[in-house]
């Protein structure tokens, strides 16, 4: 039930385009977020990745996580973890570098019409939540209520910080963040990020659930949401797999019979069948 | 066979020299290290002739033929997919000057080919590399461009190999479609044929300027006996029409242990392979920085990379990748691609260098099903 652009787009797939960064944020240790140029006008769905190539050094694939609506640029978040991600992080305005994309499945923003959404995101899968959560205010009256759960490390790691507390401030969101381990001085919740759902009491039969963080999370998240009531059709998950062409020729993403590339990232936890469970698949 | 025609073995360098006229780089099977590899073909003395080959798990060995059978012998190491979808190609280059960066897509190399002596597995083998490459949404410019001209020269196999099992898994030993000639090799009696069917209207044309004529009866009668006789002396077999349905049921069955025990992840099955398509990625740069690059390269699932996340390997143990490459080819295929990722032609078995048996885990799986212990 994931959103699929219906045909790839034209062009060479596998060659990047040459864009630009206009403006680069520090939002986090050895996190930052990009704004690139856009190159074409075209849209993307909130889900979507693009593959990010730092010249010389690598490729990686790297979520959409800005305002859909913006098509004047690419917003990407990322953390330095290795050699490419360093390289891209490291990128200052008016650098370039390569882009493929956007590829892949977006979260089912229609099918979310009519109903009420949670999105409940750990770590870094904040970042391509947050287009799903833009689009959700953007066409506000479309849906029922909205809360986001967020839960990260510790509050020095908190992602998108002014957005989430202007987010905090309005009534029509409820928004939920908890960390793992809290110095002294913070007051908001502490623990892993599904103890917050029980508080939501969410409508199980009315509710749709996007999920996105590592893979140990959206298990515990899933056995959560299950116990609130909701089923495997109303839970759609986030995965990642390393990825080399994003075009479901390389091979390397395969999630048993799911290329991830392709048929994800977003994919519904019933058609995964339980292969969430299996260990090392 | 309606419409069989005769060779002898001047009206097979004939072919060869028909092919070359119209601009094919001809490539099949060769002598070289031991091994009959794919190579390029001039002229008949470039086939192994009089040779065969003894093909065991874990075990590859030549020998002389009594007779000078050109295609006496079964598939060695090289699949066709060395040539169509080749272990390195360059994606793209690009010229950094300046402040800007211009990136140029490596041209799809479009080569006019005709494979010489494709056996029926590797017909399958190819079919499902197009499924693969050029059936999504998004094709492969590459493989399209080295696919796009071939002339396909099939051989029905007049022998099965030790660790063949292509008449289990519905591919072989008879070609059916997807070729633009057949030859059935016949030797014996004093004489040495081949019986030449066309597959193509460019087979048919190909065929019209040989120095045929039609075959007879008895020939056409003993090309079918021999191939009745090879599909009954396969090496191997592999029950399938389930096993997909087995596979997926049995994902945590205590065999994966077992094989994990004595398999090296060396990838050697996966190189030959004629259906695996798996490729990595690499950039690099020029000392001066002024060009940078990408190229893909065969890559296969039994590396530690293959599944790479920050922090480590999805399918970090041998038993976790194991079974994924034996489940993508026998179950998970099928759900992606609507065919098995099998052809049955054994060349896993015969070059895995500890001699595992994919047939062999099969049955030992369907005998112990659903995890009861082994
Ligand atoms: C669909 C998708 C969306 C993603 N979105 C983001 C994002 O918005 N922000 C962000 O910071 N990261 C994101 N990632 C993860 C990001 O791709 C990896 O952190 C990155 O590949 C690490 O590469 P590296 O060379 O810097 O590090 P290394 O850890 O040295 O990785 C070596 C190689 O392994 C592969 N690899 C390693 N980790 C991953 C991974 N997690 N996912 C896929 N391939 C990996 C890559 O090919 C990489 O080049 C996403 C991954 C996927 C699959
Ligand atoms: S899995 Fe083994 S027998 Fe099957 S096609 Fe590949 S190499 Fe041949
Ligand atoms: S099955 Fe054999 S050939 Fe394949 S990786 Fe294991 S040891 Fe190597
Ligand atoms: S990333 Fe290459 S097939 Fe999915």
């Amino acid at each position: 039930m994931a959103a699929r652009p219906d045909r790839a787009p034209p062009g060479d797939p596998l060659t990047p385009r040459v864009v630009r960064v206009l403006k680069r944020r520090r939002d986090a240790p050895r996190t930052v977020t990009l704004d690139i140029a856009a190159d074409d006008a075209t849209a993307f769905q909130p889900g979507q990745f693009n593959m990010l190539t730092a010249f010389g050094v690598g490729e990686v694939p790297i979520s959409l996580s800005g305002d859909p609506a913006d098509t004047n640029r690419r917003v990407h978040t990322i953390r330095a973890v290795g050699p490419v991600s360093s390289a891209l992080a490291r990128l200052a305005p008016g650098d370039a570098l390569g882009l493929r994309g956007p590829f892949g499945s977006g979260w089912p923003m229609a099918a979310a019409h009519g109903h009420d959404v949670v999105l409940i995101a750990g770590g870094l899968g904040l970042a391509p939540l947050r287009p799903a959560l833009y689009r959700l205010l953007a066409e506000r009256q479309r849906y029922g209520t909205i809360a986001l759960l967020y839960g990260t490390r510790s509050p020095d790691e908190i992602l998108f910080r002014r957005e989430l507390a202007a987010w905090q401030r309005r009534h029509d969101i409820r928004i939920g963040v908890t960390v793992d381990h809290a110095p002294s001085d913070w007051t908001g919740h502490v623990g892993v990020v599904t103890r917050l759902i029980p508080g939501l009491a969410l409508d199980p039969a009315n509710t749709l659930a996007f999920v996105c963080g590592p893979e140990v999370m959206m298990r515990f998240t899933i056995a959560a949401l299950k116990e609130a009531g909701l089923g495997d059709a109303a839970i759609h998950l986030s995965l990642e797999r390393n990825m080399k062409c994003a075009v479901g020729l390389c091979g390397h993403c395969q999630f048993g019979p799911v290329f991830v590339c392709r048929d994800g990232p977003v994919l519904c936890h019933d058609r995964l069948g339980g292969l969430l469970g299996l260990k090392e698949l | 066979m309606p419409d069989c025609q005769r060779l002898t073995t001047d009206g097979l360098q004939a072919l060869l020299d028909a092919l070359r006229a119209r601009g094919y780089r001809v490539i099949g099977p060769t002598l070289h290290d031991q091994a009959i590899v794919y190579d390029d073909i001039h002229t008949l003395d470039d086939l192994p002739a009089g040779w065969t080959d003894e093909q065991e798990a874990g075990h590859y060995r030549l020998t002389r033929r009594r007779d000078a059978a050109l295609f006496g012998y079964a598939v060695g190491p090289h699949s066709w997919k060395r040539f169509l979808h080749p272990p390195v190609q360059r994606l793209w280059r690009a010229r950094h000057e300046d402040d800007e960066i211009i990136v140029v897509a490596e041209p799809a190399e479009a080569t006019r080919v005709a494979l010489l002596g494709v056996r029926a597995c590797e017909l399958h083998a190819i079919a499902i590399q197009d499924r693969v490459l050029l059936g999504g949404d998004y094709r492969d410019g590459h493989y399209q461009a080295r696919r796009r001209d071939n002339f396909i020269v099939a051989v029905n196999c007049a022998e099965a190999g030790g660790t063949c099992f292509c008449a289990s898994m519905d591919t072989g030993p008879q070609a059916q479609h997807g070729f633009d000639l057949v030859l059935t090799e016949l030797v014996g009696d004093g004489e040495h044929r081949f019986l030449v069917e066309a597959g193509t209207p460019e087979g048919r044309e190909v065929l019209a300027e040989l120095p045929a004529s039609p075959a007879s009866d008895a020939e056409i009668a003993a090309a079918e006996a021999l191939l009745a006789a090879t599909a009954a002396s396969m090496g191997r077999e592999m029950a399938a029409g389930d096993v997909r349905e087995l596979l997926l049921a049995n994902l945590e069955h205590p065999r994966w242990d077992d094989v994990a025990s004595r398999c090296l992840t060396c990838g050697n099955c996966t190189m030959v392979c004629p259906t695996c398509f798996c490729t990595s990625e690499a950039d690099s740069s020029d000392l001066t920085g002024t060009e940078t690059s990408r190229s893909r390269h065969w890559d296969s699932c039994f590396t530690m990379d293959f599944s790479y996340l920050h922090g480590g390997s999805v399918r970090a143990s041998g038993r976790a990748r194991y079974r994924q490459w034996m489940t993508h080819k026998l179950a998970t295929w099928h759900d992606q691609f609507g065919t098995s990722g099998c052809v049955g032609c054994g060349r896993c078995i015969t070059w895995c260098p500890v001699g595992i048996d994919i047939t062999e885990e099969v049955r030992a799986i369907r005998e112990t099903r659903d995890g009861a212990p082994t």
